[in-house]
């Protein structure tokens, strides 16, 4: 990096997601930023902040709750949205549940993962967003590989990979008919290793269960799953105490633990350097089969 | 290792194509196994998935083709981005797919990358779709050519057919506007001079595969010459702290720009002077590409998404009858003369007349087929636009964003061509 007018990777993928983020905003009437309370939406936020800067986030954030949360994610993201001044909008998959959109799963693997794609899609209706912000990256999944940056939807919420426009340059077609909307995906380009590098660079803050801390734990399908009043234990199932740490925060029935010691962000990034498992590795709901991912994104999901 | 953990590390983006059979795919996959970005979990799953399919090895193209369809019938469909560091450098990849009817996913991929890797069957040597390829590549600027020669295994690693290719292939080069070519043997198979050199060809000399990636100098890719803001917004916060900011944001697409510079803003032709160049991280001493940041101007002007600004010694074109070559990406369509279009360009949209087609270019010979103008999928042509109001570009050839524009279905909001402005 010895010549001049040039700018490291991380800096790169930051100017373009910024680039993407105010786009979103020239494009669209009315955005919404998918607000899960995971690392990658936390960045996402972040650039947001930084795309608009020195005014507030034009965006309101979307937390769509499966009721099955890791306290320590929703205090992380009440805090976030009263320092950032920002509006918070829940869908909640139990009114969707009650209200009779969707049946609830059954069995001890029963998650509501797959519930969350009515609700997103029923408030995405309701609040008449019609550009909807991710923070999901290429790198997570091989359909993902595949969607474009402005990621078309029909009317009916749904993804149709082989009918996808052409994205070229850094030119984005956001143009739409009444009922369509977009899933904007500013971090298309960035890995986990990245994600981890910018928030040590930018020290930004994360809920606590992405640190290393003792927990009980259940093995399943090689999964280390959480002990929570959310899962029931099979026979014969059972829990240890262990000192983990979560990869990911998804819904906290399907989202695994790993084995850690990493007490911060630079720990993270050692571990992720040596580590030979992906990220999505650890989540059950892509396990249950090859083409999981690519058949829940069609009908709407993130 | 350690101390590399958050080492500034350059970015290249290279596109891959070659022709259905030739191996690409595998050679992705390849360079993603040895250079140890596929993980565990993902080789089990492919595993899993090649005995499914009867192979008997490990089908390393199963990793790339994620769609159900692609795995069903065994090939790419769709571009797909590949991710993958070594501690040199970090590696964005557009794998395309190298049908025929998916030529338009070959120039998307070609859209963003710096450097193409084309892929050729050393039992079949330079095709059609090399030709192709190779054309689409220089058609898109991109300066970097790597030519792999694979399946050496299966032409007894003879020297005498790399060379043969070689000079084929640089026959046809010649024809075509590419700076720096590389050609390098192998074996994507049985990983032949991709991360390390192969035993079987003591006759090469060059660098591997992973080498010549990890060391081909890109220098900046951008244009450092020419001053170029398109204006993506207004930033106005209202607020007490910030209560008379008004901040042009954009990305730099083009030269330097420093606090006091002497500015135009186009196509007003207003002039001022740059009062501050602002982010989130304080106030900065420069803005170059690709940095996306906000201008505050000496004096109010009326400044807003769409225009250009750039110097008084140094402006971009500004005109309504804009010459380009012409990609067309629609199936269901063909390019129509007199017909409308949205086209955008930069950060600024406008309605586009189609006034004249010039040619067809014969896209495996590069000849001009003056009388055709017959222009539909996969076809590219020379065509002469009339915009309902005025562009403010430069050349493709001189840069890439302020000369590349998509043209968009007004019934469908299809995005059905993308052309580069001569």
């Amino acid at each position: 990096m010895s010549y001049s007018y040039t700018v490291n990777h991380i800096k790169h993928l930051e100017s373009e997601a910024i680039y993407i983020l105010r786009e979103i905003a020239a494009q669209f009437q009315n955005p919404v930023i998918l607000f899960s309370g995971g690392k990658d939406s936390i960045v996402v936020t972040y650039l947001a902040q930084k795309a608009f800067w020195p005014a507030k986030l034009p965006f309101p954030l979307l937390h769509i709750d499966t009721g099955h949360n890791f306290s320590e994610t929703i205090d992380f993201r009440d805090q976030m949205v009263e320092r950032l001044g920002a509006q918070l909008i829940v869908g909640s998959v139990q009114n969707s549940i009650e209200n009779g959109r969707v049946l609830e799963e059954k069995g001890s693997n029963a998650s509501r993962n797959v519930l969350q794609t009515v609700t997103l899609l029923d408030t995405i209706e309701e609040h008449k967003f019609d550009a909807a912000i991710g923070g999901a990256r290429r790198d997570e999944e091989k359909a993902r590989a595949k969607e474009r940056i402005f990621s078309h939807r029909d009317e009916f919420g749904q993804w149709d990979p082989k009918n996808q426009r052409p994205e070229l340059w850094n030119i984005f077609n956001g143009l739409k008919k009444v009922g369509e909307h977009f899933r904007v995906f500013p971090l298309s380009n960035w890995t986990e290793m990245d994600i981890w590098q910018y928030i040590e660079k930018e020290k930004l803050s994360l809920p606590s269960i992405y640190f290393s801390h003792e927990r009980e734990v259940v093995r399943r399908n090689g999964v280390l799953l959480a002990v929570t009043k959310y899962i029931s234990l099979k026979n014969k199932e059972k829990t240890e105490r262990k000192r983990i740490r979560f990869r990911t925060v998804g819904d906290a029935t399907c989202t695994g633990a790993i084995e850690s010691e990493a007490k911060d962000v630079y720990a993270i990034i050692r571990e992720i350097a040596a580590a030979r498992i992906t990220e999505r590795g650890t989540r059950a709901d892509d396990k249950r089969s090859d083409t999981a991912m690519e058949d829940r994104k069609r009908e709407g999901y993130f | 290792m350690e101390e590399n953990l958050l080492k500034e590390m350059d970015l290249l983006r290279f596109t891959t194509a070659g022709s259905v059979d030739d191996g690409k795919s595998t050679l992705i996959g390849r360079l993603l196994y040895d250079s140890k970005t596929i993980f565990e979990d993902q080789l089990e799953a492919i595993k899993k998935s090649s005995k499914k399919h009867g192979d008997d090895y490990i089908n390393l193209a199963l990793l790339t083709d994620g769609l159900r369809a692609e795995r069903e019938q065994g090939i790419t469909i769709d571009v797909a981005y590949r991710y993958f560091a070594t501690p040199r450098r970090k590696f964005i990849i557009a794998d395309t797919p190298g049908h025929i009817q998916y030529t338009r996913n070959m120039v998307t991929g070609a859209s963003t990358a710096n450097l193409a890797v084309i892929l050729i069957d050393a039992r079949n040597g330079v095709v059609e779709q090399t030709c192709r390829h190779a054309f689409i590549a220089s058609l898109l600027r991109i300066k970097h050519l790597v030519i792999c020669i694979n399946k050496m295994d299966l032409v007894d690693y003879r020297e005498s057919v790399f060379h043969e290719i070689m000079n084929d292939f640089g026959d046809f080069a010649s024809r075509m506007d590419v700076s720096d070519m590389t050609f390098i043997p192998i074996s994507a198979l049985n990983g032949d001079n991709i991360v390390d050199k192969s035993e079987q060809m003591p006759w090469y000399n060059g660098s591997t595969f992973l080498y010549h990636l990890e060391n081909v100098y890109i220098g900046p890719d951008a244009n450092q010459v020419d001053p170029r803001f398109p204006v993506q917004g207004v930033i106005r916060p209202h607020s007490k702290k910030y209560h008379d900011f008004r901040g042009y944001s954009g990305r730099v697409a083009g030269g330097v720009f420093k606090p006091g510079d002497e500015i135009i803003v186009m196509p007003s032709g207003f002039s001022s002077r740059i009062k501050g160049i602002h982010s989130m991280d304080g106030e900065l001493k420069e803005a170059f590409y690709p940095m996306s940041i906000s201008f505050t101007l000496e004096s109010e002007l009326d400044v807003g998404r769409g225009d250009v600004i750039s110097k008084p010694n140094n402006k971009p074109n500004i005109g309504q009858d804009i010459d380009l070559m012409l990609c067309w990406f629609s199936a269901n369509t063909k390019l129509q003369v007199k017909g409308k279009y949205i086209l955008r360009h930069t950060t600024k949209e406008v309605k586009a007349l189609v006034k004249e087609i010039s040619y067809k270019i014969n896209i495996n010979t590069l000849h001009k087929i003056e009388n055709d103008h017959d222009i539909g999928l996969n076809d590219i042509g020379r065509v002469i636009l009339r915009t309902s109001r005025p562009l403010l570009y430069d050349s493709y050839r001189r840069n890439r964003i302020m000369g590349s524009v998509v043209l968009i279905d007004e019934f469908t909001n299809e995005t059905v061509a993308a052309g580069m402005i001569r």
